[in-house]
């Protein structure tokens, strides 16, 4: 297989604007005699079927909630980055760009990157004019505030529900569509498989969640948007019912996978607090503008936040990156907090925790500011853990939170079977080995909205006046079968276990061999385990009901069952990528100083893994990647 | 904690439901509500019944997916809260605990706990938007928005949709809903050009659905995101200017 990224030549800054004008176009009386899928109703999926629809084409959008308005963009809190540079200090899409290729540790494609900035701007446009109510200043324009670890003022905002708020302008434009006829909305559907028909991309399986109808959906494209894959941890931030099946599936089907070991491991989210714990629940970490970190100098201290004196609290941030302080990169961020509570110095349930204290942040500024800045949060927390924050220190602790590993992708956001696009977190393209806070709306939206809408009519007008594949062709009716087959067994088996306490045991692997720090050993050991894992799941798995009806232990067993062969497929890539670079950590490769080690005579390049067959070894290809215009340096944060 | 949990089970649509009573001997009061459902599904499931199926998602009260009625009140007992951020240590030792779906005509019952609220989506595909198409916008910082402006309508956007204000409603009236959006539009400039007609189509709309407003203002109390009714009386403001300008339709 030969792995193209078609990046277009000449400079970066040139090559968008000249790919725009090079790609073919659809006349538009020729739109409306296209069919296109769109898997996931999200700030990406969303977005591209709006914008599709828009442009007339016809669009079919699957999304697995009641409502296209509960995609999981939603939980986002803290913001999205733009290179607008209203605050006038010093930033610009070339910054931007550089700051994000920086921010991955020099995995990402900067071809990629490089657009992503320059759209940014166009993205808060779109977002105002939709009636985004983002903060204001008193004169009426917008304000930004500066958010994990960015040195400028880029992000934008609206209150603690960033994501809330740009994803309901993008229901908003997708509930135009479906109005006007042009989009047809599927929600309680959930897309089971792809189906590949000489060699291109014509369809998708789905399951209808009240009736359990298995249905096949033919079409001249098929865009998968749905988001990552951090539930295969069991605890993480992200939603009960996100989930990686449309991509592992596609996956399966001939689209390679890459870069799966880089997961972000988000630095402030509540700590867990027992057994029965679900998920977890994210802070947005613009509480780390105001708030300081800090553990006490003493392992073992039993004594509450306030009785520690001042001179026996180690603010290890501050004191270990005097530049960047509190608002280091995440990856850094959890890596210390981790290696604080190994010290045994955590703090709450288990140890594993450190403080947040606003403190000195209320006495600068006063309760009233904090309480505008972050009221929203401090109240959620108080929910959650029955603590008061403006009084005693929040604890925080990491938590599994973005994937930046996803289904490859060319600069076209096509996968490596034609026709298949996959945007927003679903892809791997724009983040590299570690993301930046604030932009993955920012891709999501730039994706769906600037970016796809464009590079789909180059491939659909290649296909001008092709005739529709019908849904009883032979193609589909196999993966049907497959589908039903996988179904019944799920439904037969007769053990005794149920599909929760199986997820939670694959993500306690996960979570201790491929989580926050990885070496060779453990990874060998987790892919032993998970393999054993996987072979009982299929045994011992207990799904009560029918597939004729609603059956939520039915739906998470498919899911999870697909987890099983992500999880093993995410500690292999572990392991292969000798070095450390962003979140990826291995304990192998790290400087005297603790610090991460890249390995950039052998490693620059993404790693996309093909799918080896049932029970067969997945192949690796390898994508280099060139560094012309941010000089490969190492990443200090000093 | 010791409880008694009185749940709704219902197989399917067009199935007569019923209370079930299942006691629970070792919650803990650091759970949330929804996590308490989860271990007594779980319990279900070994013990070969079927587990109660109800809604959740996000688990962090943003995506409006959960809601059940739990003595009588949408979301539960604790004010400005969804179900999925309630947690059991607002409940008693001994408590008894009775669970019921959303309780609206217009939200029929799918499965248990699990209702159908497609209606929402119908009243915002009828006009909750601005019709912009992507690329036509112009710079964001062209028109200013005065802070008082864009924060109350920033209040009337925090809707989540979950549907508790329908619930709690003696009339099953979706006004707060539909008021929210309404007006989360018609404050900003942005949402000017088609605000008469805007309202005067979401509010037909909702009639079709819903019951009547009678000033109760149950759906306040039950809001998770406190919306204010105040948005009712600018919705109905706005309906009557429209109907009278002849600016909508």
């Amino acid at each position: 297989m030969i792995l193209d990224p078609k990046i277009p030549p000449g400079p970066v800054e040139e090559k968008w604007d000249r790919h725009r004008f090079e790609m073919k176009l659809v006349n538009p009386a020729n739109k409306r005699r296209f069919d296109v899928i769109v898997v996931g109703s999200g700030l990406a999926g969303g977005s591209a079927a709006a914008s599709l629809a828009e442009l007339g084409y016809h669009v079919h959008c699957f999304c697995y909630q009641d409502s296209a308005r509960r995609a999981h963009s939603i939980a986002a809190q803290g913001g999205i980055n733009a290179a607008k540079n209203y605050q006038n200090d010093g930033d610009s899409i070339w910054r931007l760009f550089y700051d994000t290729v920086k921010g991955g540790d020099f995995r990402s494609r900067e071809a990629n990157v490089h657009r992503l900035a320059q759209v940014s701007v166009n993205i808060i446009d779109q977002c105002v004019a939709q009636g985004v109510p983002f903060a204001r200043e008193y004169g009426g324009m917008l304000n930004n505030r500066s958010f994990g670890g960015a040195q400028v003022s880029r992000t934008f905002y609206a209150r603690g529900q960033t994501g809330q708020q740009l994803m309901l302008g993008t229901y908003q434009a997708l509930s135009r569509q479906v109005a006007a006829g042009q989009v047809q909305m599927y929600p309680r559907t959930e897309m089971l498989d792809l189906v590949v028909i000489g060699g291109r991309a014509r369809g998708i399986v789905t399951r209808d969640m009240v009736t359990g109808e298995i249905r096949s959906w033919s079409a001249d494209a098929v865009v998968v948007a749905t988001g990552g894959y951090s539930n295969v941890f069991f605890l993480s931030t992200n939603a009960k019912g996100c989930n990686a099946t449309a991509i592992w599936r596609a996956h399966r089907r001939g689209a390679l996978f890459a870069n799966p070991c880089y997961t972000q491991i988000h630095p402030t989210c509540i700590p867990q607090h027992g057994d029965y714990q679900s998920k977890l629940t994210l802070m947005s970490e613009s509480l780390r503008n105001d708030g300081r970190i800090w553990v006490p100098f003493k392992a073992d201290d039993t004594r509450s936040a306030t009785d520690i004196p001042e001179t026996e609290r180690d603010y290890y941030l501050e004191r270990r990156y005097p530049a960047f302080g509190n608002l280091v990169p995440r990856d850094i961020a959890s890596r210390a907090a981790k290696t604080e509570c190994d010290e045994g110095k955590g703090v709450g349930h288990g140890g594993r925790g450190v403080y947040l204290d606003f403190a000195d942040a209320i006495q600068r500024l006063g309760k009233p500011a904090i309480e505008e800045k972050y009221g929203n949060l401090f109240e959620m927390y108080e929910r959650i853990t029955g603590e008061n924050p403006y009084e005693v220190p929040m604890r925080i602790y990491p938590a599994p939170h973005y994937t930046m590993g996803g289904l490859w992708v060319d600069y076209n956001l096509m996968s490596t079977i034609e026709g298949l696009y996959v945007i927003g977190e679903a892809n791997f393209s724009d983040h590299g080995a570690n993301r930046l806070g604030a932009s993955a709306l920012m891709q999501g939206l730039a994706d769906g909205y600037f970016v796809l809408p464009y590079t789909i009519g180059d491939y659909l007008a290649r296909h001008m006046g092709e005739e529709p594949i019908p849904t009883d062709h032979a193609g589909f009716r196999e993966v049907e079968q497959e589908i039903l087959g996988r179904v019944q067994k799920l439904l037969s088996s007769s053990g005794k276990r149920t599909v929760d306490s199986l997820h939670r045991e694959l993500g306690h692997i996960c979570w201790e061999k491929c989580g926050m720090s990885r070496n060779a050993a453990g990874l060998e050991e987790a892919m032993g385990q998970i393999r054993a894992l996987r072979e009982e799941y299929w045994e011992s798995v207990s799904v009560p009901g029918s597939g004729e009806e609603l059956n939520q232990s039915l739906e998470r067993a498919g899911r999870v069952a697909d987890y099983f062969e992500l999880a093993e497929l995410m500690c292999r890539d572990a392991l292969n990528r000798g070095e450390s670079c962003g979140t990826h950590f291995r304990e192998e490769y790290q400087t005297p100083e603790g610090e991460a080690l890249r390995d950039d005579e052998h490693y620059t390049y993404a790693a996309a893994w093909e799918f080896g067959g049932e029970g067969g070894e997945p192949i690796l290809h390898k994508e280099p990647l060139q560094f012309d215009n941010v000089p490969l340096t190492q990443r200090s944060y000093k | 904690m010791k409880l008694t949990l009185e749940i709704w089970r219902q197989k399917t649509r067009d199935s007569r439901g019923r209370f079930v009573t299942y006691s629970i001997s070792d919650a803990s009061p650091d759970m949330s509500f929804l996590e308490l459902l989860d271990v007594l599904n779980e319990e279900l499931t070994q013990t070969g019944e079927e587990p109660i199926a109800f809604e959740s998602d996000c688990r962090e009260g943003i995506c409006g997916s959960c809601g059940v009625m739990i003595n009588g009140k949408a979301h539960g007992p604790e004010k400005g809260t969804a179900t999925c951020q309630l947690h059991m240590r607002k409940f008693r030792d001994g408590d008894s605990i009775r669970v019921e779906p959303w309780r609206s005509k217009a939200f029929p019952v799918i499965k248990d706990l699990v209702v159908d609220r497609a209606p929402f989506d119908k009243i915002v595909q009828s006009g909750g938007f601005v019709s912009v198409n992507t690329g036509s916008a112009p710079e964001a910082n062209l028109i200013p928005i005065p802070k008082p402006i864009a924060d109350k309508a920033m209040d009337a956007a925090e809707c989540i949709g979950c549907g508790a204000c329908v619930a709690q409603c003696p009339n099953g009236a979706a006004q707060l809903f539909t008021a929210a959006k309404v007006s989360h539009l018609a404050l900003l400039p942005q949402g000017q050009p088609e605000r008469y007609r805007r309202v005067q189509r979401m509010v037909d709309e909702m009639e079709s659905y819903f019951g009547s407003c009678t000033n109760f203002q149950e759906c306040e109390a039950a809001c998770p995101k406190g919306i204010s009714i105040e948005f009712i009386a600018r919705m109905n403001r706005d309906y009557l200017k429209g109907s009278f300008s002849g600016s909508g339709g």
